[in-house]
């Protein structure tokens, strides 16, 4: 092993032992199925090497030997009985129809191998889309396929990308930097580590954490600290339990966080409240932004926001007293239209109260592997480049094309036909899709379509014609090199299930074929120790018997001038200081300075629709068992959540005379979409909340599996924010009304 | 072995279900059985500002207390995977000391 200055923690047995007859392997939870974390977890298998158990590993100072239900039931998903098992090809002619052929490996490596290099040279290799769905595993291998082939147009089908992206970019932009919560999780000694302090208070801002456990962020952790003494502001339009044990609890209306935040700042700058040392020091822009928060007057955010100015003041005050304060957000901040200056007037809340790289305050994660970004866009040739879709309308988007212009380009074929796409573990037709139907017609007629996943899905059904088995994570080896803090963790293969293969083996092989120079690896696990061995100085194989592994860690990064590549002290922003007033937003010719607007549709910028669609809607309720749109057909995990749920308020129920229990058609200008009814003081009188992503396993593949029936974005228009990112989600208007008994 | 109890300090449960899927899983039980059960109560307001909340996790007849993996040293598989770290297998009597040092707690004798 190289020389590392990495921190460990002590293992009592090495990462594969015996115990009662099975055989254990500690490695990490990373996925699908399943979430972002990357658990510590004890995966056990019997003699014919099946899975059986899973526990959490208490050794792994991430998790603490906990799990949350889905990875305890993870056998019954690896071992389900409808997993894909090998490749399959369909007829062109037969898309969204059940008419699947089994074929080899061989035959459909040779097929894509074929379209894609055929497709390359009669069009170009820009008229390939590369989509990946939620930013899980798959990220570093995707993008690197994508930009070794040649496209440009890597992407994801979410309007405005406006899931944590639009949260990094926004920071990137102003502090030059992500920045995370400090729950202690950069230390292996965790909550005992002398330097680390317990926040004061901890603000969870549209984030029901304790479920969702989004952007590498273990929920309970704020549940840890609380028993510690952290009190907790939570922001959240709904009752939930976090927010019943909240010193504070703004019940704000969806899509208008920007203007709470804003209120604060007002607040907090007009008392004179704020860390003069610390902005004085490290931030620019102060006096415009002070300039700026004098137009969101308290009374007025009030009335914006319905949140009672009492309370907007005192979040305020208690956000400026209190050291050091955490910030641990949501993609509620994501999925609103303007997410950019939304993310940036609540990020700013926490700069000017001098909480950034204090313990216990907001720090810049340690990263291994840049998550965010992809990995060997230096393979893309320049004119390549210039080619990606939505360069020129949003400058903003640095990696990625645009999504909303990609659905664009796929109905007008402007500037050029889109021929082909390669989708990875996105089922995006019940999930991440706005308008579904509307991408649906767009992609229907593409001369192929490749997909990979690990059980049939809607999207699949409908739309390709390759359908490649993926590996579920206790099939396959890996590194965890995610969202979040990073630390060095393995996935580490134990099972194997019919012919399935990893992300990472498909991308290898394929990339391999397409650009041998670019893929020089003959294993999966060659590709990993080098993607870890410049900065860890360690093998995979190393890793897997070390890991975890902690980056080594400083508070006060921008005193010592650790957060620049240049080793000036400060922020690496074009002013070295956190810029309130953004120069990177001024470049691209977008407002420098945060700002609210309106939702749209919504009771503020189209009061006239309230007589049609009275109700507020917001969308992505989590849940315990359910990760997007998987587990659906895993028994255990759909009897903890077995329909769609529309959470309505019981006295809302009775002006509109619907019975609680009852299905119900949730509608709007746009479509419509099918729901339980949930009568529940929850959620105030003039909204209601559903979760997402729902299809039916057990429906008809034919029909989709009633997807189009089920989909609640059937209500979400593609129409993201004026920097490219962000999109209205979690805020639509909407009625609702009981179902027919014949629909 | 001594008697038996459970203390489940429900301040802080947040009802995920996590020692109810992990009994499940240990035990074999089919999806519907379980040796623990997690229930909530509420959300009602109170009065402005106070709401009732609460999840309550109840230990069934089929629960043994993970006797087995008590033998061997380590926690009853509910506890070693509850995400609030609020439920504790053990002692009765040292279970009972522990509950008169705070509220909102509830003790079960399992055995």
């Amino acid at each position: 092993m190289g020389e590392s200055k990495y921190l460990f923690v002590e293992h009592e047995r090495p990462f594969k032992y015996e115990e009662d007859g099975l055989n254990v392997t500690r490695g990490s939870a990373w996925s699908g199925p399943g979430c972002h974390l990357g658990c510590g977890v004890l995966l056990y298998t019997d003699a014919e090497g099946k899975l059986v158990k899973v526990e959490g590993d208490p050794e792994n100072p991430y998790n603490q030997g906990r799990l949350c239900p889905r990875c305890l039931a993870l056998p019954e998903v690896t071992n389900h009985e409808d997993r894909l098992k090998y490749p399959m090809k369909r007829a062109k002619e037969d898309r969204g129809q059940n008419k699947w052929t089994r074929i080899t490996w061989d035959e459909a490596f040779d097929t894509i191998e074929r379209e894609l290099k055929d497709i390359k040279q009669k069009y170009g290799p820009e008229t390939v889309l590369f989509m990946q769905g939620t930013g899980r595993d798959i990220a570093p291998y995707i993008t690197r396929l994508c930009w070794s082939y040649g496209s440009p147009n890597f992407s994801l089908f979410l309007s405005g990308a406006a899931c944590y992206v639009p949260r990094v970019i926004g920071l990137a932009g102003t502090f030059g930097a992500f920045l995370v919560p400090d729950c202690s999780q950069v230390h292996p000694d965790r909550y005992d580590n002398p330097e680390y302090v317990i926040p004061e208070v901890i603000f969870v801002w549209g984030n029901n954490c304790v479920v969702s456990n989004s952007d590498g962020f273990f929920g309970h952790w704020v549940v840890d600290l609380m028993q510690r003494g952290s009190k907790i502001v939570v922001i959240d339009p709904r009752v939930t339990w976090l927010s019943s044990r909240a010193a504070l609890h703004l019940r704000v209306r969806p899509g208008t966080d920007a203007a709470l935040a804003l209120g604060m700042l007002n607040v907090i700058i007009s008392e004179e409240l704020y860390d003069y040392d610390f902005v004085d020091k490290w931030c620019y822009g102060f006096d415009e932004l002070a300039q700026r928060v004098k137009e969101y007057p308290v009374e007025k955010v009030a009335e914006i926001t319905w949140i009672p100015e009492e309370k907007i003041v005192a979040a305020a005050r208690m956000l400026a007293t209190s050291k050091p304060a955490a910030l641990q957000w949501g993609v509620a901040v994501d999925m609103t239209k303007e997410a950019i200056p939304a993310g940036q007037s609540i990020s700013t809340l926490f700069a000017i109260t001098g909480n950034i790289e204090v313990p216990g305050g907001m720090i810049v994660p340690p990263e291994i592997l840049k998550y965010v970004g992809g990995w060997g866009k230096d393979l893309l040739p320049d004119d390549a480049y210039t080619k990606r879709i939505g360069q020129d309308r949003y400058p903003l988007f640095a990696s990625e094309a645009q999504p909303d212009c990609i659905v664009e380009q796929l109905e007008t074929s402007e500037p050029y036909k889109i021929r082909a796409a390669w989708i990875q573990t996105s089922n995006f037709l019940a999930c991440m899709a706005a308008d579904p139907q509307r991408l649906f017609n767009a992609m229907k007629d593409l001369d192929f379509i490749a997909y990979v996943d690990i059980f049939m899905t809607p999207t699949a059904m409908a739309l390709a014609d390759i359908v490649l088995p993926a590996a579920t994570y206790p099939e396959r080896n890996g590194i965890r090199l995610g969202d979040g803090a990073q630390r060095g963790e393995t996935i580490n293969k134990v099972t194997s299930i019919g012919e399935c293969k990893s992300d990472m083996e498909i991308n290898l092989e394929l990339g391999r074929r397409l650009n041998p120079e670019a893929w020089p690896w003959d294993t999966v696990e060659e590709m990993f120790t080098f993607l870890l061995q410049d900065d860890t100085g360690m093998t995979f194989e190393e890793l897997q018997e070390q890991a975890p592994a902690y980056p080594p860690f400083q508070y006060r990064r921008h005193e010592k001038g650790l957060l620049r590549k240049d080793g000036q002290l400060g922020f690496n922003t074009a002013t070295g200081r956190i810029e309130l007033w953004s120069t990177f937003y001024s470049n691209v010719g977008l407002d420098p300075l945060p700002y609210f607007e309106e939702p749209t549709p919504g009771p503020g910028s189209t009061p006239e629709l309230l007589e049609e669609y009275p109700l507020v809607l917001t969308t992505g309720a989590r849940n315990w068992s359910m990760f997007h749109s998987e587990h659906r057909q895993i028994k255990r995990m759909r009897a903890l959540h077995p329909d769609p749920i529309v959470e309505v308020n019981p006295k809302t129920l009775e002006k509109f005379g619907i019975a609680d229990g009852g299905y119900v058609w949730v509608e709007n200008q746009y479509g419509r979409a099918k729901r339980k009814v949930r009568a529940t003081e929850a959620v105030d009188e003039r909204m209601c909340s559903t979760d997402h992503a729902w299809w039916l396993p057990e429906g008809d593949p034919d029909k989709l599996y009633s997807v189009f029936d089920l989909n609640i974005n059937n209500l979400v228009q593609w129409s993201p924010g004026k920097s490219g990112f962000g999109s209205n989600y979690k805020t639509a208007l909407c009625r609702i009304y009981p179902v027919n008994e014949s629909e | 072995m001594a008697n038996l109890g459970m203390l489940l300090d429900y301040e802080w449960c947040t009802g995920c279900h996590s020692c109810e899927i992990a009994c499940q899983m240990e035990h074999g039980f089919p999806v519907g059985k379980t040796g623990i059960s997690v229930h909530t109560i509420g959300p009602w307001e109170i009065e402005p500002d106070s709401w009732q909340l609460d999840n309550i996790a109840i230990p069934t007849k089929q629960c043994n207390a993970c006797v087995d993996r008590l033998a061997k040293g380590k926690l009853a598989a509910c506890e070693h995977h509850c995400q609030a770290k609020c439920l504790h297998i053990g002692d009765m009597d040292e279970l009972a000391d522990s509950l008169k040092e705070k509220p909102r707690q509830a003790l079960y004798h399992l055995t």
